[in-house]
């Protein structure tokens, strides 16, 4: 005990050994300690105290450990050497050095592009100075007829009143509205603007600019509008525009603010911004209006600026309450909000009703997760082939042992070559990551012209880091590989190293690259089958040769009868919306039981819409007449709207009449006609009853026209010119059907271009993979081979001989791949698809046939070369 | 040639050394400088000095045993090399030629 008690405590030790060098460590706290002991007779905490002075007062320049780095000077030294072994030994085995480089250098071109697209994508909105205090109140809702709960970014009006007249802890709420779309009228002037409604704490809240008018009080008035510099320049020109009025229809408006151009990666895009008290005012004496009520939650956005320090989860308390209190008033529908702060929301969660672009975390990770395959499968490569070529290497790293490097150097000098390469591939990726970016642009990112995939200096530091990682993951393999040989082996029996123990790994991570080539290949031509598949299945009416105008608000009797007179419109008719584009319009329906109501999707046509389609009567006709002003009296129902309400035939529901709630009246509608089922959603999801109701002026949003004819521009031109008649501000919108469709299964033709060209790159880095280890194993058997043939093996003999377990690895991959895709993308990815190509062996097995071709071509190429060297030039010298 | 005159501190420790003969080592320099100058030095300054000498070669150094004192660690005793006694003879002499440079009769004025 009383030994012990001489010493002082464990952790004042430590604090020494902490900094001080090794050297010095052992003499100096024995002083240290022999002072404390005798410190220890006037008392221990003076004992202590003056022993943690010491400890402090002996850190000095001499005593301080030095860093390893910096004390071995041999390491510059060491590296130059790395540097020189690393590019001789490239340069030595070329073939090799050009599938490593190029191999890394396409798999990362493709992981640049990621890096470049998704630091473009977190740097949205980061510019808002109070950003980490604004918070986005978000919905969740389910209903009976849709129990599983959506999610939306908007939320209603009736949430952030609440919030602002009943609850605090917040600086600001901002309301903000989507959809403000007006013609600007200015003298001569007018342009077609899109913008927001936004309250007057806009311009608090968020880091918009403005370039004139007062950001105060630029939003407070009704009817005020702030445009930003681009549309005021094209509205007024020259002129100043603060305090201008602009007529909008039957509306006028005072331009109270100029804004600054806006930022390109920010979620919040408008070309104007109307006030919303503006709204609430024509809202506020309507007693039919739904705008202030708790379920209108489509339009509106509350973004919340909190004080500093508040805990959000606060707020989530208030909204919970809320909630609670709402949600027991009815048992129809189920509301919840949540707040989500600034930072989250680009990228954001799966998100419906999004204010402006977006894209949510889902669609990045499978990007990153597809661009993985591809990088993972060429640093296969790169250790592969090293660990294969190791032998050649072993003699070096035989001698640098015998001459003292220890193993953990070793491993460090095959890290740093494949650093190396790494980043040489990384110079060389940021060329292709050029040549493929318009093509990323295009077929992922789209229309949005709000990413621009420019290059900035930061991400150089991304690309260096990515490299290293790369080299890291590549290298550590073949590194450790090597770093374990021992010199003695190497020296004694250098055959005694033979590759034998890397070869079982190798021959997995091939048979992994080729599971992946094969899934990928599989995978896009599912793709391409399902996206045929959606452009031919056979909706159940005609769209050939129609074209859709879209109205855009004008009269449609006007335009109609004008486009009618050309010879080429032999049909014409007018709808509400498009089936089968991803468009759906809903309405509730009653038939006799008031109480048993259906959602379902309907569509408001006229009387010959039913002719230019070519629907299928089943029973009846279409309507007798159009409804050229008030209500609608006929509905035309398919099929499934027959079985929801228990029709026994089409003949015996002629007649009958159902109910829709439409602008909070009940219409009721007689139904003329039965049609066939038909494609009103888009092909993969539900199909609902559809009720094809009788349209009024005001519903109709397109003319639907049967065009004959050869010269489809001539055409459009001449219906051009009628539309200038009518609207001298919108410029004419029309697009034959088919071209809709497909447009709007662009995403599937996305998926397999995607898929398409990942598959393209791995098949391509694969089988460089193929050829460098056909390259090697037929080197090294060189000899066996001559002596094989000098004893009358044949050409086809050899050529099995040596390629005979490569085959096994591809026929072992492709057991693996085809059951996995088959189960990913029958299971997952399609499970919900409702109309969909069933997987069969040809999509299956094309994968595999593509890769066995690649395959086949690659290794015969090299096994025929190595069959046919003459064994006289090879065992000469034996 | 400042780097071969030995500092005011760096003589004594030097001198100290010597007179311990063998049993110099950190401690007891710092114990015996404070006995004879009835300075109070730190063993913090002490170390630093030495740890220069040594680096100028004037003392050398080794690990003595380990004792039972200080926890079982070794002393590094230090002894004054080849280098250091030339220049401990070369400051002596030098101040010896001063001494003897100075008349007598200087000092009488001085009370």
């Amino acid at each position: 005990m009383s030994e012990n008690r001489n010493i002082p405590p464990r952790w004042m030790n430590w604090l020494l050994e902490l900094y001080c060098s090794k050297e010095l460590l052992e003499d100096l706290q024995g002083d240290l300690h022999e002072y404390y002991a005798r410190n220890l007779k006037k008392s221990r905490f003076k004992a202590n105290a003056i022993f943690i002075l010491d400890v402090i007062k002996f850190c000095r320049l001499y005593t301080i450990r030095k860093p390893k780095i910096l004390g071995q000077m041999t390491f510059l030294n060491l590296m130059n050497n790395y540097f020189k072994t690393s590019a001789r030994s490239l340069a030595r085995n070329k073939l090799f050095s050009t599938i490593n480089i190029l191999g890394l250098a396409i798999a990362m071109s493709v992981g640049v592009l990621m890096i470049t697209y998704i630091s473009e994508l977190l740097s949205f909105d980061t510019f808002h100075e109070k950003g980490d205090r604004i918070y986005r109140v978000q919905s969740t809702y389910s209903s009976i007829s849709s129990p599983e709960p959506n999610d939306f970014a908007s939320t209603s009006v009736f949430i952030g009143k609440k919030l602002k007249e009943e609850y605090s802890g917040f600086e600001k709420v901002l309301f903000m509205r989507r959809n403000f779309r007006a013609d600007l009228n200015k003298g001569e002037n007018t342009i077609s603007i899109r913008g927001l409604y936004a309250s007057r704490e806009f311009f608090e809240v968020l880091s918009f600019g403005l370039v004139a008018g007062d950001p105060l009080t630029a939003l407070s008035e009704p009817n005020s509008i702030v445009l930003t510099k681009k549309s005021a320049e094209k509205l007024f020109k020259d002129e100043e525009a603060i305090g201008q009025v602009v007529i909008s229809g039957d509306q006028s408006y005072t331009v109270t603010g100029v804004a600054e151009n806006l930022p390109k990666n920010s979620h919040i895009q408008f070309e104007a911004l109307l006030s919303f008290v503006t709204l609430e005012n024509r809202y506020a004496d309507s007693e039919t209006t739904t705008f202030f009520d708790w379920r209108s939650i489509w339009m509106n956005y509350v973004y919340l600026l909190l004080p500093e320090g508040q805990d959000p989860n606060v707020i989530n308390g208030y909204l919970k309450d809320i909630a609670m209190v709402e949600n027991a008033k009815t048992d129809r529908f189920k509301i919840t909000h949540q707040v989500e702060s600034l930072a989250n929301l680009v990228p954001s969660q799966e998100l419906s009703n999004q204010i402006g672009p977006s894209m949510s975390w889902t669609g990045i990770y499978q990007l990153v997760f597809l661009t993985l395959f591809v990088i993972v499968s060429a640093c296969f490569n790169y250790t592969n082939l090293s660990i294969a070529r190791s032998l050649r290497r072993a003699k070096e790293v035989g001698v640098r042992k015998v001459v003292g490097a220890g193993r953990y150097q070793i491993f460090t000098q095959f890290v740093f070559e494949a650093v190396i390469v790494a980043l040489i591939s990384v110079i060389i990726s940021y060329g292709l990551f050029m040549l493929v970016k318009p093509f990323f642009m295009e077929i992922v990112i789209g229309s949005n012209d709000l990413i621009t995939m420019n290059f900035q200096w930061v991400h150089v530091i991304y690309f260096i880091a990515f490299a290293l990682f790369i080299g890291l993951i590549a290298g550590i393999l073949p590194s450790l590989v090597l770093a374990k040989l021992k010199a003695i082996s190497v020296f004694r029996d250098a055959s005694s190293v033979k590759l034998m123990k890397g070869l079982n790994l190798r021959r997995v991570l091939i048979v992994l690259q080729f599971t992946m080539s094969i899934f990928l290949i599989i995978g896009s031509t599912i793709a391409y089958r399902q996206y045929k598949f959606a452009l031919n299945f056979d909706m159940g009416f005609t769209t050939e040769n129609v074209l859709n105008v879209s109205l855009q608000n004008n009269d449609s009797k006007i335009l109609m009868t004008e486009m009618e007179k050309l010879p080429e419109v032999s049909k014409i008719s007018r709808s509400g919306m498009i089936p089968n584009t991803g468009e759906i319009w809903g309405e509730e329906i009653k038939y006799k039981d008031p109480l048993d109501s259906a959602d379902v999707f309907v569509n408001f046509v006229d009387k010959s819409y039913f002719s230019t389609h070519e629907f299928t009567f089943l029973a009846g006709g279409s309507f007798p007449y159009d409804q050229e002003d008030g209500d609608a009296k006929f509905v035309v129902v398919d099929e499934l709207l027959l079985k929801r309400f228990s029709f026994e035939s089409p003949q015996s529901a002629i007649g009958e009449v159902i109910t829709v709630s439409r602008r909070l009246e009940d219409l009721k509608l007689e139904i003329v006609g039965v049609v066939n089922e038909f494609q009103y959603t888009k092909i993969h999801s539900e199909s609902e009853p559809v009720a094809l109701i009788q349209g009024t002026p005001e519903d109709y949003m397109h003319l639907n026209l049967v065009v004959k004819t050869n010269d489809v521009v001539a055409f459009m031109d001449k219906l051009e010119a009628i539309w200038a008649e009518v609207d001298r501000v919108h410029p004419f919108e029309a697009q034959f059907y088919d071209d809709l469709i497909q447009e709007s299964y662009n995403a599937q033709a996305t998926l397999f271009k995607i898929f398409g060209f990942l598959a393209f790159l791995a098949i391509s880095i694969a089988s460089m993979g193929l050829l460098g280890m056909a390259v090697f194993t037929t080197e090294t058997r060189r000899k066996e081979i001559s002596v094989r043939k000098v004893l009358g093996a044949s050409m086809n003999n050899l050529m099995f001989i040596l390629s005979k377990g490569f085959m096994a690895m591809l026929l072992v991959s492709a057991l693996i791949a085809m059951p996995l895709s088959y189960l990913f993308f029958s299971e997952m990815v399609m499970a919900d698809f409702v109309n969909r190509i069933t997987i069969g062996p040809v999509e299956l097995l094309s994968g595999v046939f593509i890769v066995f071709a690649i395959g086949i071509l690659t290794i015969g190429w090299q096994t025929s070369r190595a069959a046919k060297t003459n064994p006289a030039d090879m065992l000469r010298d034996e | 040639m400042k780097g071969t005159n030995l500092g005011e501190f760096e003589e004594i420790v030097l001198l100290t050394i010597a007179s311990l003969m063998s049993d110099a080592y950190s401690v007891n320099i710092v114990d015996e400088i404070a006995e004879v100058t009835g300075r109070k030095t730190k063993l913090g300054v002490v170390h630093a000095v030495l740890n220069r000498l040594e680096k100028k070669g004037l003392i050398l150094s080794e690990l003595g045993e380990p004792t039972k004192e200080r926890g079982g660690r070794r002393k590094r005793f230090f002894q004054i090399s080849h280098a250091g006694k030339v220049s401990l003879m070369k400051a002596k002499e030098q101040r010896d030629r001063l001494w003897n440079n100075i008349p007598e009769l200087v000092f009488q004025d001085i009370r």
